[in-house]
């Protein structure tokens, strides 16, 4: 105890009697570490509000679109321009899949709408009751029309937030009316703000029944009811790929495919989705960090450059400590730990620096950041080892050094 | 207590040798005052480098309390200096940036670890209780001696090697720095042993020992 609290007064007195110096080393690490806490806080950040948004939609959710796939190689058919989605193929796999618990078929169609003065156009999606459920749709006053408004074709609507408010502004509009590409429908429904990418903020919803007396229904050559996506939920996550997997050969029997022929509709799962998504963020959030660890490397470049320095202009003294006894290694130690103990400090003060910073951004609202207990030890076992491998030189240089000729240096 | 044999120490200078030493035997007994003299170049400082175990002989025998260290590596003569040996040199060699006290202090952390108490018993030894928390540049160069004195003080050792400790000192603080050395050597039997060019020093010891061009002229026995 008596020897360790020696040796560690002494590398206090280095570090101590010197401390402007000591501070513009530490000064290196402290920015390469807080940025490296910061940008890896923001690259986390962003990808939980990214899997976030898809989980309110439900990491459940399965859409089905006409159209071939999108892919490399000829020219396919743009997603939605072709016909081949019919309310009999939704019917046919909530009766014939298993694991599925909800399916809602709907057709969207661009309506005009006016309210007192206001006039615009929009898209308005057909579709049935079930689409709360399968979308996680959330009322904020009012209710989702019913199965008896879908069975009558009952001219209700369901407003998205935003949409209410572009058209209401902030009076109650349960109960309004409205008219729709000619017709009068009346609102009986608000929908809560969900604030998301791809949310149902800016949407209408009619029963579909009641779109189809709006617009000119098209029918395939089999005369069943063309309708532009189907959307389901299955009711257990892990049988998604099965889901999919039925569902791909259900449509194909009843689109009368050969087996040569190509899908002519295309299938996303929400999970493959929030794979692909997260994926992609890590890598991004990776590539974020390796930037920030190059000025930690620069930083650590400055530490060795800094204690160079150091030894030569403590030749003398590493001569007195070498008369007095030191040994070679214990002059190495000396400066060694001098070293790790700057860059520790230094990604110490980082940590709290880039901690602090990231923790404003995000309660300003500027960005959503993450901090992460093991990109913080990573970050201050990183300093560490850059004091060590940066020090390990400028300590065997001072070890070496004659105590004969260091005590004659001025 | 201190025994050599036929030292020679060579130092390469380019393509030629420099012999500094040539063939040094010298016997000093436990508790003996000696000083060293001979004019520049005579390899005084040399024989006090390899006496303190600052370096190693080329050739020859050197037995510390009857341990031959003449071969020992590196780390063993780091222990022996930290253990058996106290430095006063010409110039003092204290840090400038830590007190008087530091300064002692620093005479331990190689030789068992700090003891505050044994530190300031030392200062008080050398007539610097009142001055233990200045730094070497608010002391007079007599005081600053005194500092170097207690840091070798400190770890009771039992050789002090001091090398012209009074070159940089007036003639008053000399006799002063000198007269610690003597009592310390009489109360404690400390083997001291000092290199000096000033013959009024010199004649406080009890044996001076000549050395010219790396040989010894006069004083070889006691």
């Amino acid at each position: 105890m008596k020897k360790l609290g020696s040796f560690l007064s002494t590398v206090w007195l280095g570090i101590s009697t010197h401390k402007l110096r000591s501070f513009l080393t530490m000064l290196g690490i402290v920015i390469g570490v807080a940025a490296v806490i910061i940008l890896m806080a923001i690259g986390k950040g962003t990808t939980a509000q990214i899997l976030e948004s898809i989980e309110s939609m439900g990491s459940d959710l399965i859409t089905i679109r006409p159209g071939a796939s999108f892919g490399f190689g000829g020219v396919r058919g743009t997603g939605g321009s072709t016909q081949t989605l019919t309310i009999e193929d939704a019917e046919a796999i909530a009766e014939e899949v298993t694991y599925v618990s909800a399916v809602a078929p709907s057709y969207s169609s661009n309506l005009q709408l006016v309210v007192g003065s206001e006039n615009t156009n929009s898209s308005v999606t057909g579709t049935t009751p079930e689409y709360v459920e399968v979308s996680n749709l959330e009322i904020a006053s009012g209710a989702f029309f019913t199965e008896y408004d879908y069975q009558r074709g009952a001219k209700v609507t369901v407003l998205g937030a935003n949409i209410k408010e572009t058209l209401f502004g902030d009076t109650d509009a349960i109960g309004q009316q409205m008219r729709m590409g000619g017709n009068i429908v009346r609102v009986v429904g608000v929908l809560e703000l969900q604030e998301t990418m791809m949310g149902p903020d800016d949407s209408i919803f009619i029963p579909l029944t009641a779109m189809q007396q709006m617009v000119a229904q098209t029918r395939t050559a089999q005369g069943e009811r063309v309708i532009s996506s189907i959307s389901l939920t299955v009711s257990d996550e892990a049988q998604a790929d099965y889901v999919v997997e039925e569902v791909t050969s259900l449509l194909r029997s009843r689109h009368r495919l050969g087996s040569l022929d190509e899908d002519d509709f295309n299938i996303t799962s929400m999970q493959e989705i929030a794979e692909t998504i997260s994926e992609t963020a890590s890598t991004l959030t990776l590539l974020l960090g390796a930037i920030a660890a190059i000025s930690l490397l620069v930083g650590g470049i400055g530490v060795m450059n800094i204690m160079l320095v150091s030894v030569l202009e403590r030749t003398r003294e590493i001569g007195i400590r070498k008369a007095l006894g030191a040994r070679e290694h214990d002059i190495w130690i000396q400066f060694l730990i001098e070293a790790a103990i700057l860059t520790l400090s230094g990604g110490v003060i980082g940590v709290i620096i880039g901690w602090l910073v990231a923790y404003f951004v995000n309660s300003m609202g500027i960005m959503t950041t993450v901090v992460t207990a093991d990109v913080v030890i990573l970050a201050v076992s990183v300093s560490v080892g850059i004091g060590l491998f940066f020090g390990f030189y400028p300590a065997w240089n001072a070890s070496r050094l004659n105590p004969i000729e260091a005590l004659r240096s001025e | 207590m201190i025994n050599l044999q036929d030292i020679t120490k060579v130092y390469p200078m380019g393509k030629r040798e420099l012999t500094v030493l040539k063939g040094i035997t010298l016997n000093i007994e436990k508790g003996e005052l000696v000083a060293i003299m001979g004019p520049s170049g005579s390899g005084k400082t040399t024989l006090l480098n390899l006496l303190g175990c600052l370096d190693k002989p080329t050739s020859g025998h050197y037995q510390l309390e009857g341990r031959e260290v003449s071969r020992l590596s590196g780390g063993e003569l780091a222990k022996v200096r930290g253990q058996k040996i106290g430095f006063i040199f010409q110039t003092f060699n204290l840090l400038s940036r830590l007190t008087a006290q530091a300064n002692v202090e620093l005479g331990m952390v190689y030789a068992g670890g700090i003891d505050r108490k044994r530190a300031l018993e030392a200062l008080a030894k050398v007539g610097l209780s009142e001055r233990v928390k200045h730094r070497p540049v608010e002391l007079s160069g007599g005081e600053q001696q005194r500092v170097a004195i207690a840091r070798a003080l400190v770890k009771n050792p039992t050789l002090f090697l001091a090398d012209e400790p009074t070159g940089q000192l007036d003639s008053h603080s000399g006799e002063e720095i000198i007269s610690i050395l003597t009592s310390l050597h009489a109360e404690q039997g400390i083997t001291v042993l000092l290199v000096t060019h000033d013959a009024n020093i010199a004649s406080h010891c009890q044996r001076i020992i000549h050395l010219k061009d790396g040989e010894i002229t006069a004083g070889e026995s006691s």
